[in-house]
């Protein structure tokens, strides 16, 4: 997913701040329960440290660093902010938790707390109040922040990755929308194909855009990585059925698919080269801020990826999931923290900055006035509400997280789309990866 | 100041201090004079490389400390298909890119030996690409291999000559000489402008006897040049299998491995397996699985390209 930012889209950002801090009336709609707030007596004389993954949107750093410097002056504390790259992130943390040293909150991705769940505090109290007060944690929340019955972090906010296509392309194929069903898709990726306007879908080694694919596959088809108590059950007929509709499908791909990473698709989109695929909003939001590339955007639709044989959408999105340090000297502060920052007075103005790029663990915030500004975002609100994540359907464990960034999945399906195995062989190769990462140790 | 008081002049020489009779002790001063180079080599080489090798017989993941599980890592990787294709990729890949690499390089100090207008200038373009950072080269290559994108493929659709794109790194065999083909352009240059070096420092006079002899050009190539250059040929031709083998800036620039894993060097798949993956155990087996490979290799070129019959001719014991 690229990280696109244009002046033009800072200036214009940078004024929706400024809207959001003056105008308090669209934070009135959020609503609350009454829910008492957990004892946190700050620390005396608290200096706080936090890493976070760099912003999509200037006034998303802009808003956190406000909010972060606000808990700072009323509580008479220091809190200090720093923002690193994507990629490094796991690794940070990593050698922060196995070193005892270092920041005392970090907002990791995903799973990622789960790795280091004997070194972190527990955030239970924290998340009751917070889910009481806010209409409770959506299901995409429960799955990444709870360990067993408790909380062990608090996502903040998650990215989702719908159908993206255009609305122009899909009419002259005799399409309105991107069908729900998999025959319907099929149809419509060989009506795409046959006006040589073709979808494409990542199957190369891309994090983001490939595994959301191949998690769609599987789990749209009914398959899944793990069972509900944690085994390997990747070589089902479900399986097996998706690999073989994927065999039908990738003909329709436009050249290259097997090739391509995170960044591919949507160098493709936007060159007019395909007509469907499946990203982040960010490239929604790259074209829209390109003056050459701006009627694609506004040609543009997403919405949700085929449900396939289930009732929810087959998506995980990419969370925001902060963690609090057992190394911390000031574990209050740092949990008062996390709290302040959810609450609506600091939250909305947060999730209104990111225009979108992040969709609320809370159910309260789907009130937000970030739904309601351009229509073709709305499809981000509810990404929280899948109750689907990586390594689906056990509990999350080391291996979830290893065969998400190991692409056992993806490239199980490329193995089959690219005819260098048959369905039956890469389901069991998967198989076969998938038990060495979740051998019990 | 009375004169009365002379100095007592005394036979022997003062006995030296205790700090200078130790500064005096061979033994010593070698500990001492060592000291600094033995502590950065443990600290940077030693160190490293043991917990590397300590680590490939443990379960260690980025999570949390492993134990001690013998060699079942490399059990594992025995019989895992993907880290094989990468053993077999490795060595392919250095073998060919190499060969490229020497043929062509050889070739280019040979022409770059003659005299030449403007040979400076031309000598200096030549490493070019070995100086670009290889990170730049690569997403250079990763463009030219997009496979939306490729101006080749764009040049040779405007020109006819194929209806679609040309797939580069789409399907496992084309994306591995795609590969290999960009190594070779890297690393010409190196060998190249190391092996002109060589080239300078024949005498003319034997050229000159050569001739005088009414030696035909192969063969005062086959004869002289080529004996003359073997010091040099196995020395670079060292380190080149030695850097192409290890090589991972390229292959994890262009492919991360992909199409389906037939591209992963072992050093990428170390990498992918150990860091992105987590499994630090099962990532340093897969690397110390290289070092048997890279010793073989300095071992071949050390004792096979650098004996003496080769550099002297058959008959010099």
């Amino acid at each position: 997913m690229a990280n696109l930012i244009t002046r033009r889209e800072t200036i214009a950002a940078a004024g929706a701040v400024a809207a959001a801090a003056t105008g308090g009336a669209a934070q009135a709609q959020i609503a609350t329960q009454p829910a008492t707030a957990p004892n946190l007596p700050i620390e005396r004389g608290a200096t706080l440290r936090m890493l976070r993954p760099v912003r999509f949107v200037q006034p998303d750093e802009d808003v956190w660093r406000a909010n972060c410097q606000r808990f700072a002056q009323a509580n008479g504390i220091e809190v200090r902010v720093d923002f690193v790259g994507w990629e490094d992130i796991t690794q940070q943390t990593a050698v922060t938790a196995n070193t005892g040293a270092g920041p005392d909150i970090i907002v990791g991705f995903d799973a990622g707390p789960h790795l280091f769940a004997e070194k972190i505090h527990d955030l239970t109290d924290v998340a009751t109040y917070l889910g009481q007060k806010y209409g409770g944690w959506r299901p995409l929340a429960n799955a990444y922040g709870r360990r067993g019955d408790r909380w062990i972090s608090l996502p903040f906010g998650a990215s989702g990755g719908p159908a993206i296509w255009r609305t122009s392309t899909l009419r002259e194929a005799g399409f309105e929308s991107v069908p729900d069903d998999h025959a319907g898709f099929l149809r419509l990726c060989q009506a795409l194909k046959r006006i040589n306007k073709p979808a494409g879908f990542a199957l190369g080694n891309a994090v983001g855009d490939g595994n959301a694919f191949a998690n769609w596959l599987v789990w749209s088809f009914g398959g899944s990585l793990t069972d509900e108590q944690g085994a390997v059950s990747i070589n089902s007929p479900q399986t097996v059925a998706a690999l073989n509709y994927l065999r039908e499908l990738y003909q329709t791909f436009v050249p290259g698919t097997l090739a391509w990473g995170d960044i591919s698709n949507n160098r493709a989109y936007a060159a007019g080269e395909c007509h469907l695929t499946q990203n982040g909003v960010s490239l929604y939001f790259s074209m829209l801020n390109d003056p050459a590339l701006r009627h694609i955007a506004e040609d543009t639709q997403m919405t949700p990826m085929p449900k396939g044989t289930l009732n929810a959408v087959p998506n995980a999105g990419l969370t925001l999931n902060a963690m609090v340090f057992r190394h911390s000297r000031f574990p209050n502060a740092a949990k008062a923290l996390l709290t302040f920052l959810m609450e609506t007075e600091q939250y909305d103005p947060w999730l209104q900055a990111n225009i979108g790029y992040w969709s609320q663990p809370l159910n309260a915030y789907a009130a937000s006035a970030t739904w309601t500004k351009d229509p073709k975002i709305s499809v981000f609100r509810d990404t929280m509400n899948n109750p689907f994540w990586n390594g689906y359907k056990g509990p999350i464990v080391e291996g979830s997280v290893a065969a998400t960034a190991d692409y056992v999945m993806v490239q199980m399906c490329a193995a089959v789309a690219s005819g260098q195995a048959t369905p039956q062989a890469a389901a069991a190769e998967a198989e076969r990866r998938a038990q060495r990462y979740f051998r019990r140790r | 100041m009375s004169a009365t008081t002379a100095p007592v002049w005394t036979k022997t020489r003062q006995q030296p201090g205790a700090l200078a009779r130790l500064f005096d002790n061979k033994a010593f001063l070698i500990i001492v004079c060592l000291a600094p180079a033995v502590g950065l080599l443990m600290t940077f080489l030693t160190y490293p490389l043991g917990l590397g090798i300590w680590l490939a017989f443990t379960d260690t993941t980025i999570g949390r400390p492993g134990i001690w599980v013998g060699i079942e890592n490399f059990e594992f990787l025995m019989e895992d298909p993907i880290f094989l294709n990468s053993v077999f990729y490795s060595v392919f890949y250095t073998a060919v890119a190499t060969f490229g690499k020497f043929g062509l390089g050889l070739w280019l100090a040979l022409l770059l030996n003659q005299h030449l207008p403007m040979k400076s200038l031309l000598r200096a373009i030549i490493l070019l690409p070995w100086i670009v950072p290889t990170v730049l080269s690569a997403i250079a290559f990763w463009w030219i291999y997009d496979p939306q994108f490729s101006i080749i493929s764009y040049l040779s659709m405007k020109m006819g000559l194929t209806e679609g794109p040309i797939d580069f790194i789409n399907t496992a065999w084309p994306a591995r000489w795609s590969l290999i083909f960009a190594n070779i352009w890297r690393g010409i240059p190196f060998v190249a402008i190391s092996l002109l070096a060589g080239l300078q420092t024949i005498s003319p006079s034997l050229y000159e006897a050569a001739l005088l002899d009414g030696a035909t050009p192969w063969q005062r190539f086959r004869h002289i040049t080529f004996p003359m250059l073997m010091p040099i040929l196995a020395i670079v031709m060292t380190f080149s299998i030695i850097f192409t083998f290890t090589d991972f800036q390229l292959v994890y620039a262009i492919t991360r491995g992909g199409p389906v894993n037939s591209t992963h060097l072992m050093a990428t798949l170390a990498f992918q397996r150990g860091i992105p993956g987590g499994q630090l155990g099962e990532g340093a087996a897969i690397a110390v699985a290289m070092i048997p490979f890279l010793v073989f290799a300095t071992l071949f070129s050390y004792f096979g390209l650098a004996r003496r019959k080769w550099q002297q001719g058959e008959s010099n014991d």
